[in-house]
């Protein structure tokens, strides 16, 4: 029991990671970013990058692939979505796909399709703990659970708090407007990304040092979009429990199920989150108009 | 020049008539020549290529139906075909391979399908129904992976080649000429059904459902009819697929296949069964292009290790750059050609005329 509360919980932390990109960016540019899973293997790859290149480095490796994966995601709005402004949302979206389908192409040029692990050419481990109560986990579950509390906290504060995080919100909120204020959308809708960026680097790169690195991680992309949507879209606090409710469905259902239930339980929270409560949990009611 | 003219009609044949001039006429029996004298110029290579561009245009035109005509969107246009494979498979584990079965029995399947999703689809929009639609296709994998697992052997199931009596459909030939009726056939629905009632009630849905609305269409039934078509026709082409390639699996049909498609009607241009085909002879075709670019270009060796990712980002970089830069398509291209042409040395036609 307490060893299904702690998967449960460790496999929400980094479901709740990818969601988060998905959500910030949907706040921002009302855009569902297809590519998130990829932006994470991409992350994870620039760890490996940076493993192979400065052996037995973590901090610096970590350091690097976080900056250049927030650069990435600076640069693909500012290349491939900034000219969709004005086209219809789907196409936006379809250029996301586009984006993932080239990441993934890349990523196989530069690294093949084996599989990686860039922990041990960190220098580090990965030892099981044993929890109180009987739970056992490895230490890059504990870890991927604190960097997720970690960076809500931090993104709370800063949306919350700081004068930049504010403006952030005005702009999803009504770009027009917070033009009118003054405040640079463009440079916000950039730092979505970037941010974006930010948190699918860190779910990419816990991943890869607690199980494996290989270019089609970028699934595990899909399965987050039923956090998000659980959670509501827009809605930054609901992809907690969002995380929550969708990684335990899935826990529960690969232990007293089937198996292959795995791959679309998520999809079946999903769907019965669309037909009762279309705008999530937590998110906003927006036009969804009935016919 | 003589290009169709639009205005004057003096009948309601003539009106009606899909192909109106001498031209257009003339054009056109030369294709339908071409095609049928074919296998005798063509090597086999060639024709399997045509094979599977008639096939793809199959589901690429059940696609544009709810995409291009209806405005609808959806990601699970591959568990729609997956889902008419697998009704084959299922009628073939129950010894019941006769295509006249499988055939029906998957648009029948594909159009209760096209029920269950078009309801719910009527609450929700854009990108919700994306989600919607790609949650689905996760869904139906499921089931179809479950029906793999417990039947088939492990990695798929064999369908035998379709049989009529004593007749089998069998080698390069008979597939491409089969195929390619098909794929006219659904081409010629299509065109139809976007001129037919429902087609205009589709595309007015399309551009404005308030407004279509207001003039009276009854856009619940309407967009629903367009689910039921789309994926009827989608799930006649996955039963299609299943005998052409003698075998299912439900690897064949992941989220890429869905992408694939959507890709097939950007590029051909959204709205149009002309741009559909076109999309999906570009799509299909584009990996053997690349592949006998490298192969002229004499690469040295090694180099087939890089070619499934420069395939698979060349797919992906034209997607973004049709989707950027030519969001009408191949087909918005070739309309500004012919323009060009029929209208020089003037630059725009007197009046707006759809085409």
């Amino acid at each position: 029991m307490t060893q299904v509360l702690a998967t449960t919980v460790v496999v929400a932390s980094l479901y709740a990671l990818l969601a988060a990109g998905y959500v910030l960016v949907y706040r921002a540019t009302r855009v569902l970013n297809l590519a998130q899973g990829d932006m994470m293997t991409l992350g994870g790859y620039f760890l490996f990058l940076g493993a192979t290149s400065v052996p037995g480095a973590p901090a610096l490796s970590v350091a690097a692939a976080i900056v250049l994966s927030a650069l990435a995601g600076f640069v693909i709005y500012r290349v491939l979505l900034r000219p969709m402004a004005g086209h219809p949302i789907f196409a936006a979206v379809l250029v996301t796909v586009t984006l993932g389908i080239l990441l993934r192409a890349a990523i196989v040029l530069v690294y093949t399709d084996r599989i990686r692990h860039p922990l041990p050419l960190l220098g580090l481990a990965n030892p099981p703990r044993r929890l109180p109560g009987g739970a056992v986990v490895s230490t890059f579950d504990l870890l991927t659970v604190g960097v997720a509390a970690l960076l809500f906290v931090a993104l709370f504060a800063f949306l919350r708090l700081s004068p930049l995080g504010i403006q952030m919100r005005a702009a999803g909120e009504k770009a027009l407007l917070a033009a009118q204020r003054g405040i640079n959308f463009q440079l916000l809708f950039a730092l979505s990304w970037a941010l974006a960026g930010f948190a699918g680097a860190l779910a990419g790169m816990l991943y890869a040092s607690n199980v494996r690195l290989d270019p089609s991680l970028g699934v595990l992309g899909l399965k987050a979009f039923a956090v998000a949507l659980v959670g509501g879209l827009d809605s930054l606090g609901g992809v907690i429990p969002g995380a929550l409710i969708v990684a335990a469905v899935e826990v529960l259902s690969v232990r007293y199920g089937d198996p292959l239930l795995a791959d679309v339980s998520p999809f079946l929270c999903l769907l019965a989150m669309l037909l009762v409560r279309p705008w999530g949990l937590f998110g906003t009611k927006e036009e969804l108009e009935r016919v | 020049m003589a290009l169709g003219g639009g205005y004057f009609k003096t009948t309601y044949d003539g009106d009606l008539a899909l192909v109106d001039t001498r031209l257009r006429r003339v054009t056109l029996a030369a294709l339908v020549v071409l095609l049928l004298v074919l296998p005798r110029l063509a090597s086999p290579f060639a024709l399997d290529l045509v094979t599977q561009v008639a096939l793809a245009a199959v589901g690429a035109l059940a696609l544009n139906i709810l995409t291009g005509f209806a405005g609808q969107v959806s990601l699970g246009h591959a568990g729609f075909i997956a889902a008419g494979a697998f009704t084959t498979a299922v009628l073939v584990e129950h010894r019941l391979p006769s295509p006249l079965l499988a055939l029906p029995g998957a648009a029948l399947v594909g159009a209760a399908l096209g029920v269950v999703v078009g309801i719910p689809a009527l609450r929700l929009k854009g990108l919700y129904l994306a989600l919607g639609t790609l949650a689905l296709h996760h869904v139906v994998l499921y089931v179809c992976g479950e029906f793999q697992n417990h039947w088939g052997a492990n990695t798929g199931v064999s369908i035998p080649p379709p049989r009529l009596g004593a007749w089998v459909l069998k080698g390069t030939t008979a597939w491409y000429y089969a195929l390619t009726a098909v794929a006219a056939i659904v081409l010629i629905l299509s065109v139809n059904l976007q001129r037919s009632r429902a087609g205009r009630a589709w595309m007015a849905i399309r551009d404005r459902e308030i407004a279509a609305e207001s003039v009276g269409i009854d856009v619940a039934r309407y967009k629903v009819l367009a689910f039921v078509w789309s994926s009827a026709l989608t799930a006649v082409a996955g039963a299609l697929f299943a005998y052409q390639r003698a075998f299912v699996s439900v690897e064949a049909f992941g989220f890429f296949l869905a992408i694939e498609y959507i890709a097939m009607i950007i590029i051909g241009g959204l709205g149009s069964s002309l741009g559909a085909v076109l999309g999906a002879a570009f799509v299909t075709l584009l990996p053997y292009g690349i592949d006998a670019a490298v192969a002229g270009l004499r690469v040295p060796g090694g180099a087939e290790y890089y070619l499934f990712p420069v395939k698979f980002g060349a797919f992906g970089l034209l997607m973004a750059v049709f989707l950027v830069f030519e969001p009408q398509g191949l087909v918005g291209i070739w309309r500004r050609i012919r323009n060009w042409f029929s209208l020089w040395p003037l630059r725009y036609r007197p009046l707006r005329r759809a085409s």
